[in-house]
């Protein structure tokens, strides 16, 4: 039975390396379909039209997609990234720091959001149908239910406008101290935090309410184990599984929420620069951070689809 | 699921009501005309600077504030409504309609067409939503047809999946067998056999997806992708006002209100429906 897991996990990886090439084929297409020729906006009003097409050959402008499309993923293989059409530095140099500030951004609200939505995703589980079961619920399904711009607002105004315990911005080069530090970060991860938190909060209560109404949990509360034994030792173990591929899938919505936190409280982080990139048709940049977002994104959901395998006992 | 009020529940004309959902119904009808009838009913034109301050409060006359022009901006929210609402009703028209249809017509056929369609479909759905509007968005320049279909694009992936689950469940009944050995053909059998078995849990589904793509495009909207000035939908009108912020203007706030009242009331009158309708497996 073993190796049928193997083979199913082995299957999936599979179908997630499919999955990146059509992805990668999608962006770079999407990308090559952006409006105007870009050698002529590089070279401005003024240029010959010899030079125009002398840099649309020397940017290979002028080979088929689908060759451009090859030397694109033989590059990216060799770790090169291409040179942004903007500022004539290398995609990587320009990615490097700010992939490290998102990862940062991304890492800290993981680090909040897991304990506190598993802690309240479980407890409005066992306290199902009380008061504070119905809060936690309404709260997450409003949070869910609003733009992330929205939480990030009200954030804005309760902590910076009524509060006035924070800034509204966010500049990484500023912070002198350790306070500094955490008042910049302070507001995208509390955003982040809820967002995130709100998907897990709902997914964790409902796998374990899904556990707490088996017969064999019925089984130990006939018996008369304790309702917290009950939980801990007989209803967790086997929630387990979906609980982490809940957690998983859960951070897959970072992904779409970085990018909204980054613009709005201007973070210096690759979100903010893809978004500035697609103002100034900066082709290589946004393909670089469009990959790393979809390659970011493709890791949780298929590290959530395989938990979701192992985890199920009739394969194991 | 929100944790049904029993108390609430009122039985009219012998079906039961609940208030909850009751309320929902009304705040989802109240924008639908608001989004019919908005150019006769706007007590400022739209472009009109009314106010000789900006990000104004609140007061007779200006009854939503003014904007960060002195514009009105109640008349820029009741206008705001048909932008939301259109485009997210026009793309989630078509997403659910070609996610259906598709997904029964692989259920049925099944084979090869099933299996490419599922993977394709699966690939797409692995591209972050917001990625991919950034992307086209940018790629193709942004219009209201190129914000539709884009967030029809979008969202036909998960209607086609929600579809083909149901219907390959109706597809191992016995009712499909004898209909096809009766000799009907595929639309016949996808128009009278499935679809009427899994229509309602479709309907509750659109509902969902309607709200992700309000917003999705209110997101895009916001980052200055959707809905291009002077026109303004909900996510541009945040967007634009974002400066009052410090002052807590209600330029800010109102509609981002709006578009959590849309959201919500769609969301808890899809979790009040009576379970029969709701349920996925119906």
């Amino acid at each position: 039975m073993k190796s049928g897991v193997f083979n199913l996990v082995l299957k999936r990886l599979a179908v997630a390396v499919v999955t990146l090439l059509i992805v990668l084929f999608a962006v770079f297409f999407a990308t090559s379909m952006l409006p105007g020729d870009t050698a002529s906006i590089l070279l401005g009003q003024a240029a010959t039209p010899e030079a125009v097409a002398g840099l649309r050959e020397a940017m290979h402008l002028n080979d088929p997609a689908i060759l451009r499309f090859l030397l694109w993923l033989f590059g990216l293989l060799h770790g090169d990234l291409g040179t942004s059409y903007a500022n004539e530095m290398p995609v990587a140099k320009l990615i490097g720091g700010r992939f490290v500030n998102t990862m940062e951004l991304a890492g800290i609200t993981t680090l909040l959001s897991v304990p506190l939505a598993l802690t309240l995703g479980i407890t409005a589980a066992m306290l199902r149908g009380s008061i504070y079961d119905r809060t936690v619920t309404i709260l997450s399904i409003g949070v869910i239910s609003v733009p992330e711009f929205m939480v990030a607002t009200l954030a804005v105004l309760l902590f910076a406008v009524y509060l006035k315990w924070l800034p509204a911005l966010s500049s990484v080069n500023e912070a002198h101290s350790l306070t500094d530090l955490v008042r910049i970060y302070a507001m995208p991860v509390i955003t982040l935090t809820f967002v995130i938190s709100a998907q897990m909060i709902r997914m964790t209560r409902a796998a374990v309410m899904e556990t707490l109404s088996t017969p064999y949990v019925e089984m130990a509360l006939l018996k008369g184990a304790s309702r917290s034994r009950m939980v801990l030792k007989h209803a967790l173990p086997n929630a387990l599984g979906p609980i982490v591929n809940a957690i998983a899938l859960s951070l897959s919505y970072l992904v779409g929420g970085v990018i909204i936190v980054e613009t709005i409280f201007n973070y210096p982080g690759i979100a903010k620069l893809m978004v500035d990139a697609v103002a100034t048709r900066d082709l290589p940049l946004i393909q670089s951070c469009a990959m790393i977002f979809c390659l970011g994104y493709l890791l949780l959901i298929t590290a959530a689809d395989i938990v979701a395998i192992m985890s199920n006992p009739r394969l194991r | 699921m929100v944790a049904r009020v029993a108390a609430s529940q009122r039985s009219f004309l012998g079906r039961s009501y609940n208030l909850v959902g009751v309320v929902a119904a009304l705040v989802i009808l109240a924008w639908t005309l608001i989004a019919i009838f908005a150019p006769y009913i706007i007590p400022h034109s739209i472009g009109d600077i009314v106010d000789d301050d900006y990000f104004g409060p609140m007061r007779q006359g200006l009854w939503l504030g003014s904007d960060y022009l002195g514009r009105d901006m109640l008349s820029r929210v009741l206008m705001g409504a048909r932008y939301t609402v259109g485009i997210s009703l026009a793309a989630v028209s078509i997403a659910c309609f070609s996610g259906v249809v598709l997904g029964m017509i692989a259920a049925v056929t099944g084979g090869w067409f099933d299996a490419c369609l599922s993977r394709f479909l699966d690939a797409m759905n692995s591209i972050p939503s917001k990625l991919f509007g950034l992307v086209v968005v940018a790629a193709v320049g942004s219009s209201i047809p190129v914000l539709i279909l884009t967030l029809a694009v979008i969202y036909i992936p998960g209607a086609y999946r929600f579809a083909r689950a149901l219907a390959v469940n109706i597809n191992t009944m016995d009712f499909m067998t004898v209909a096809r050995v009766r000799g009907e053909s595929t639309i016949y059998l996808i128009g009278s056999e499935i679809l009427p078995n899994i229509i309602r849990p479709v309907l509750a589904d659109f509902g969902l997806r309607f709200v992700f793509i309000v917003l999705l495009l209110s997101g895009l909207s916001f980052l200055g992708l959707g809905l291009q000035p002077p026109l303004a939908d909900w996510g541009a009108l945040v967007r634009e006002n974002i400066g009052g912020l410090p002052f807590a203007a209600p330029a800010v706030i109102v509609p981002s209100l709006a578009i959590a009242s849309l959201t919500i009331s769609v969301n808890l009158l899809i979790d009040n429906l009576p379970k029969k309708i709701r349920d996925r497996d119906a």
